[in-house]
């Protein structure tokens, strides 16, 4: 089989699921006839978010900015404290289970507090709550990759007398970043994820988790699902962005070699 | 070679032994709730008495004395009813209810369609960039949305809180469907080679090999839905002035916490309550399920 | 044996009355081990799982402290051998960094002793033309079979040339005939560069065929059985393998495993068999 029939054998079924699935959408609204404002069709979404996009995408932005400013402090600051307690075993192992029961708590509950200790109107509220929900997954991951250079890796060193600095900068560190970008990865969906939530407590007028509740409230439907298709593409750019950082920075890890 | 130590059989435990484990294990966590108290306090005092404003300024409303909170469990948030406490109780099992029939339905259905994709090539090629990709796709967000749409469509009985526990079947049936195929997929080729020398069925190597190979990657894909069901129960009800559950409190609390900080912060304290027991919930069925994992060995 | 290379027969190892005890177990796994290695010495240490002989490979690396007795290397104290970069190891997994192409690899000891980087190219060049893998210098790790893998690790152990290598059932994971390979060309390193060998395995062939000296232990405690002087000629070559007195040595080899082995499980004298 030619490389392009093998091409074409894995995508078609997918291209056909996609082109049946908005065509089954599309024919169930007008059989069933399903209100349209509270389902929109796929086309009419699509040319909402064509026309409405001059406010659309800044208010994306404005979005995009909150998640960001999270996504970096909280990753940043789980690695921070990972590399800090990997220094002391004991306290490693006892504050993972600490870590993986504080990451079922409903971050987002405390949204409406973030809004009380920042003022709800400014991006900070926002940041804040992607900021923690990025933190936990990073400081843990951080934590197994720099716990998990081999024994013999470790012997190794040793028998060079190398010291501890000088093991956690060539064998450590570079045995976890795969783990790292693993959980970049996580984190950059949750934080966009994190700031539109984040704003359904409450934001500024020209957010876009505001603006996708303000329209919902009203029935217009069509933007707010527009508003929903711009803020997952917000968030497909960051895992993208996270992910091609990957493949430049992590070129050995079994995920990311060519074989 | 394996390394030399061949530490011979540990004599000597007695049936004490495991008790005193899980004591110890209730004692870690006091010990620890406590220093987080301890240190919420301290925190407290050395911003008020040196009147830091940053990130944030620290007064009685934005952090409340721990035992404020505490104490609020037990008064009433209104008067002549009954207390916070009890309140928040059956705001939490309203809520609980939904994010486990959600939980249960998503993982039903999506351990079901990972069988059904083990073995068909070609609806994998169909559905599964779609079910990877909806990964991307802040389904937390729609979640008021879908809440306002499915409501009206539901049999009475289950209307108002059968919507929100659609958000937590939907949170949970991407994570368990993937995983569940990964894990499916998993099994040693050679182990399915054996089977195939016995002239096995399609189903017993179903059951005998791929679902027992499948269940550490199913249980990872559980704990994570477990949390996302609680916390898309508590986003699912927030627009549709569903009152009976905890976003609802969360709401209602809100609009009165420059009042009353501490109600607010006891309705974060049972979601959160709400939120680990849930994850405990699947620990402890999966230390029970998958007993021969090695990381599951006494 | 160590006249042959003209070199002096100083001792390069001393090791007096060792004991090492693992406290978790109970485990004594060798017990008043008195052992001298001379300079320019090719020694297997081989016995049954738990003889105690990779035990006694990382005492005298400094990777494990004794509980009692002394181990001497080049005069000084392990501890103080380990500082000085006195050796060379090599495990059983080559342990390369998949993050570093195999000329890194070869250069991350030279890297910690400070070299710089002229220096170091020119030592790995070297090194790589010792195990002829010079074009695969820029390759991964990953990219390489286990013996080439195997052929890297020892070119890293041998990068600052130490006078003494220690080797941790280095071909155990190999398929024989790249093992036999290596052992020609292990042998042919070692004739080049003098160095003192001490190479734990679990193959009588191999000890008998490298050595000259083969210590036996035996387990639970871990003891020194006997000690077989190997006085086949160098270069040893396929041709040696078919001598008598080759087989003679790995029947004296078995004998003394067998003998003191009264500890020994079916299944471990199987392993030993060949």
């Amino acid at each position: 089989m030619s490389a392009y029939a093998r091409q074409a054998r894995d995508w078609v079924p997918a291209a056909a699921v996609f082109v049946l699935a908005i065509v089954v959408w599309d024919g169930s609204i007008a059989a069933f006839h399903i209100q349209q404002f509270l389902l929109p069709k796929p086309t009419s979404i699509v040319s909402s978010f064509w026309n409405e996009r001059h406010t659309l995408w800044p208010a994306g932005w404005t979005t995009f900015q909150e998640a960001l400013g999270g996504f970096v402090g909280g990753s940043l600051f789980g690695m921070f404290v990972a590399t800090v307690v990997g220094r002391f075993k004991i306290v490693g192992t006892a504050l993972m289970p600490i870590a993986i029961a504080a990451n079922a708590i409903p971050i987002i509950a405390f949204a409406p507090i973030f809004n009380v200790w920042f003022n709800p109107l400014s991006p900070h509220s926002k940041m804040a709550i992607s900021g923690v929900l990025c933190f936990l997954p990073v400081m843990v991951n951080t934590l197994r990759g720099l716990q998990s250079a081999s024994p013999r890796q470790i012997e190794l060193m040793r028998s060079y007398a190398a010291s501890d600095l000088e093991i956690w900068r060539r064998v450590r560190v570079p045995t976890a970043l795969p783990f790292v970008f693993t959980s970049l990865k996580v984190a950059s969906v949750l934080a966009m994820i994190g700031a539109v939530v984040g704003e359904y407590f409450g934001g500024s007028f020209n957010a876009l988790g505001v603006l996708i509740r303000s329209k919902a409230q009203v029935f217009q439907f069509e933007t707010a699902w527009a508003g929903i298709l711009v803020a997952s593409l917000l968030g497909i750019a960051l895992y993208a962005a996270v992910a091609v950082t990957e493949r430049f920075v992590v070129r050995w890890a079994p995920e990311t070699r060519d074989s | 070679m394996t390394q030399v130590a061949i530490a011979s059989p540990s004599r000597g435990r007695s049936f004490g032994a495991p008790a005193a484990r899980a004591l110890g294990r209730v004692a870690a966590v006091v010990v620890l709730l406590l220093v987080l108290v301890a240190l919420w306090e301290l925190y407290r005092w050395v911003w008020t008495s040196r009147g830091w404003t940053w990130p944030f300024l620290v007064n009685d409303t934005s952090m409340p004395h721990v035992w404020t909170i505490l104490k609020a469990f037990g008064e009433p948030a209104q008067a002549n009813q009954p207390s916070l406490g009890s309140i928040l109780f059956h705001k939490s099992l309203f809520t609980a209810k939904e994010a486990a029939a959600g939980f249960a339905l998503g993982a039903v259905v999506g351990f079901a369609l990972g069988i059904v994709l083990v073995h068909s090539r070609f609806l994998q090629r169909g559905f599964l960039p779609y079910i990877v990709a909806s990964q991307t796709i802040p389904i937390l967000a729609i979640a008021p949305m879908v809440v306002i749409w499915v409501n009206p469509k539901l049999p009475a009985s289950l209307q108002g809180w059968g919507s929100v526990a659609v958000i937590a079947a939907y949170l949970t049936f991407f994570p368990v469907t993937i995983n569940t195929l990964r894990g499916l997929q998993s099994a040693d080729p050679r182990a399915l080679d054996l089977m195939r020398t016995y002239a096995a069925s399609r189903w017993t190597v179903l059951w005998k090999l791929r679902v027992p190979t499948s269940l550490p990657y199913v249980f990872a894909a559980l704990k994570i839905a477990a949390t996302a069901s609680v916390v898309g129960a508590i986003i699912g009800e927030l627009p549709s002035g569903l009152q009976s559950g905890l976003g609802g409190a969360i709401l209602n609390f809100n609009q009165y916490y420059s009042f009353e900080p501490q109600e607010l912060w006891a309705t974060n304290i049972a979601a959160a309550g709400v939120g680990i027991l849930f994850f405990g919930a699947v620990v402890v069925t999966e230390r029970l399920v998958v007993r021969r994992a090695p990381e599951n060995v006494a | 044996m160590s006249a042959e290379h003209g070199t002096p027969e100083r001792s390069v190892v001393e090791i007096k009355s060792l004991t090492k005890t693992f406290p978790r177990g109970h485990v004594t796994a060798l017990q008043e081990i008195d052992l001298d290695l001379r300079a320019g010495e090719f020694v297997s240490l081989i016995g049954p799982s738990g003889c105690g002989k990779s035990t006694l490979l990382r005492v005298i690396g400094d990777l494990i402290e004794p509980t009692a007795g002394s181990v001497t290397v080049n005069g000084k104290t392990a501890k103080r051998a380990r500082a000085d970069h006195d050796y060379g190891i090599v495990f059983q997994d080559a342990v390369l960094f998949d993050w570093r192409s195999v000329s890194k690899n070869i250069g991350l000891p030279l890297e910690l002793l400070g070299w710089d980087r002229a220096r170091r190219k020119a030592r790995v060049e070297e090194m790589l033309e010792l195990v002829e893998l010079t074009s695969f210098a820029d390759h991964n790790p990953w990219q390489l079979s286990g013996g080439m893998q195997q052929r890297v690790a020892i070119a890293r152990a041998l990068a600052f040339e130490p006078a003494l290598l220690l080797m941790d059932e280095p071909f155990g994971a190999l398929d024989e005939m790249t093992r036999e390979r290596l052992n020609l060309e292990l042998l042919s390193i070692w004739q080049q560069l003098r160095s003192t060998v001490v190479f734990v395995t679990h193959s009588i062939s191999e000890a008998v065929f490298l050595s000259t000296r083969v210590v036996v232990m035996s387990p639970r405690p871990g003891r020194i059985a006997g000690i077989v002087d190997v006085d086949l000629p160098y270069p040893r070559t396929v041709e040696t393998r078919e001598a008598p007195r080759y087989f003679e040595l790995v029947t004296q080899v078995r004998e003394l495993l067998r003998s003191r082995g009264e500890h020994l499980l079916p299944e471990e004298e199987a392993a030993l068999a060949e």
